[in-house]
């Protein structure tokens, strides 16, 4: 069980004190709460990606990343989302095949559409084509990553003809892949269908909404013949807010509560954390709460906690991350560890995966194997139809 | 067992939006049983009320959050079950309340679409009467809905005497609930697909950008 945080890297005021964190302090607060976590034994960091205020998540999370990658030792970094929309599936392929290297291969992927829906015509989409380009622009990439030399033709971006993208994944091993939805179950869908990780939110929103993704995703995994559905690779987000006696946590935590992003002025507390996953009290609580997400999503692999929006200023997010640390993930570790069967796996790393790509695969498939560019033949047949196309 | 919901919008009580909203769900109950008692047996229709006002705090939190929960979630799923609709608004500055306008609001896409609705309104004056044909009839065209030609307004005048029944108001009320009966035979009883039993195969997915 991977145990983590995710951000979405919103430039909120805190309702306590009416400050807002300028955008410099809060880029900073990122790399702080990354580096924290890592240092109190969390295994996944994952950023948002955004366009516009009032968030500074990254436009492209590589660049965080990276950055954080240069300062840590253990942790993974992923997303939460990557735009799979509104990116070119290109530039995709190429920073997180380069972010791999930097990372020594501690990088994962999750996909998803975006929520702000003037994205699209800022990236010259259509918010309607949201699902088909989801699907075409993840094929490309899928590819990108697979094929040293890539024809393609589709309808959302201009032919690529005998392209190789730059850098090749590390170890020739792709980055691995979640993909994100609420409630689309086409989405889910296609995640069966690569065989890839899907991630359900798991925040502001009822469980019932996961209950059913992960339920489709499972039984399509097996329909694809990825495994049984019990194997198939499942996400999970959270969001908790803690403090050693809850009604100290339900106190401290109200005032950011009532007033925030996406839920504020709307249901209480109360009502917010019976009708979603929000669990706000002690972390016996939160323990308790996280070990029942597993009644309606199965075993899963990768538990993604929300500890810092709403304004909550960095030192609290700090305490939060302590308290995770110290406190819940040993517990969660253990126990999920003791709940699940053998037959199911963990998630996939880039260590797992080049394990597995160097134990099955066939000597002369180049599409797995770790590649030497300069010297792979695929590569210079490619290149070479490919330029005598250009100068003919 | 045909179910028809009505959506009342009334806000006192009693209401006459409740009232008007109550006797459209009886006529139309009664025309779907019909002149032979044989369909009794096999239609039974059944009308249930939804009073938007109980549910006035839940529509907010629906608005802000983006999900119905407790007595919303299962009055947005008896709409999307209900064979018909009958929504039933007060006229409130001149359309229909904003509270009418936030159920309908919250619904999935797609829930009412090709379903048969009645449309009815109350107002103080006979002079709102065309608000069921400005301003509510385009409201259920945009949801795709089967909306039937006869809308029924009642003014404060039309329950003069204490009597409901009686005059051309109970004349409108039932000719439209003769056109929601025929429109409910006609169609039968349908499902929405469910994506979720049924998702689409992945190569169709991705055949069809």
């Amino acid at each position: 069980m991977q145990l983590g945080i995710f951000t979405v890297g919103d430039v909120t005021p805190d309702p306590t004190t009416g400050r807002a964190p300028t955008e410099h302090e809060r880029i900073r607060a990122a790399v702080e709460i990354a580096k924290k976590a890592e240092e109190v034994g969390l295994d996944v960091f994952a950023t948002g990606e955004h366009h516009n205020p009032p968030f500074v998540a990254p436009a492209n999370p590589p660049v965080l990343l990276a950055n954080i990658a240069a300062q840590t030792e253990r942790i993974i970094l992923s997303t939460s989302t990557t735009l799979i929309t509104t990116n070119d599936p290109v530039r995709i392929a190429q920073d997180y095949s380069y972010l791999q290297h930097l990372a020594e291969g501690r990088v994962d992927v999750m996909m998803g559409r975006g929520n702000t829906g003037p994205v699209y015509p800022w990236f010259g989409k259509d918010i309607r084509e949201g699902i088909p380009l989801a699907i075409e622009n993840y094929a490309l990439l899928h590819r990108l990553w697979r094929e040293d030399v890539v024809d393609w033709e589709g309808k959302f971006r201009t032919p690529l003809q005998g392209f190789t993208s730059t850098p090749r994944p590390l170890d020739g091993v792709p980055p691995f892949v979640w993909h994100g939805s609420i409630r689309s179950p086409e989405i889910a869908e296609q995640a069966a269908f690569y065989g890839d990780g899907f991630f359900a939110n798991h925040i502001f929103w009822p469980a019932s909404h996961t209950a059913r993704m992960v339920s489709l995703y499972r039984r399509r995994f097996e329909h694809y013949g990825h495994g049984s559905a019990d194997q198939a690779i499942v996400g999970l987000g959270g969001q908790v807010y803690m403090a050693k006696n809850s009604q100290d946590a339900i106190n401290e935590f109200r005032p950011y509560f009532d007033v925030a992003p996406v839920y504020g002025h709307g249901p209480s507390l109360e009502d917010f954390t019976r009708e979603t996953p929000l669990t706000v009290g002690s972390p016996q609580q939160v323990i308790e709460r996280t070990l029942g997400f597993r009644e309606y999503a199965g075993d899963y692999q990768r538990q993604l906690f929300l500890v810092d929006h709403a304004g909550l200023p960095l030192k609290k997010v700090l305490e939060q991350l302590d308290m995770l640390g110290e406190e819940v993930v040993p517990v969660l570790r253990r126990e999920f560890a003791a709940l699940k069967p053998a037959h199911v796996p963990d998630a996939p790393t880039h260590a797992s995966l080049l394990e597995k790509a160097r134990s099955s695969v066939e000597p002369q498939s180049s599409s797995v194997e770790p590649v030497e560019i300069t010297s792979s033949p695929a590569y210079e047949e490619g290149r070479l139809e490919a330029d005598e196309e250009i100068t003919a | 067992m045909t179910d028809i919901v009505v959506v009342s919008a009334g806000i006192s009580v009693p209401s006459s939006t409740r009232i008007l909203a109550d006797n459209l769900g009886a006529a139309a109950a009664r025309a779907l049983r019909g002149p032979s008692l044989t369909l009794v047996e096999t239609t039974k229709p059944e009308f249930t009320v939804i009073e938007l006002r109980e549910l006035a705090h839940q529509l907010t939190d629906n608005v802000l959050t983006g999900f119905p929960t407790g007595a919303l979630a299962d009055a947005v799923r008896r709409v999307a079950e209900a064979d018909a609709i009958i929504a039933v608004s007060p006229v409130y500055t001149g359309s229909y309340s904003g509270l009418f306008k936030m159920f309908f609001d919250v619904l999935e896409d797609g829930t009412l679409e090709g379903k048969p609705v009645l449309i009815a309104a109350t107002a103080g004056t006979a002079r709102h009467s065309l608000v069921l044909e400005f301003a509510m009839r385009p409201l259920f065209a945009y949801l795709r809905a089967d909306v039937v030609p006869t809308a029924v307004f009642a003014a404060s005048e039309d329950f003069g005497g204490g009597a409901v029944r009686g005059g051309s108001l109970s004349q409108r009320i039932d000719r439209a609930a003769g056109e929601l009966a025929d429109k409910v035979l006609r169609r039968g009883t349908t499902l929405p697909d469910d994506p979720f039993e049924n998702p689409t195969p992945f190569e169709d997915l991705l055949r069809d950008i």
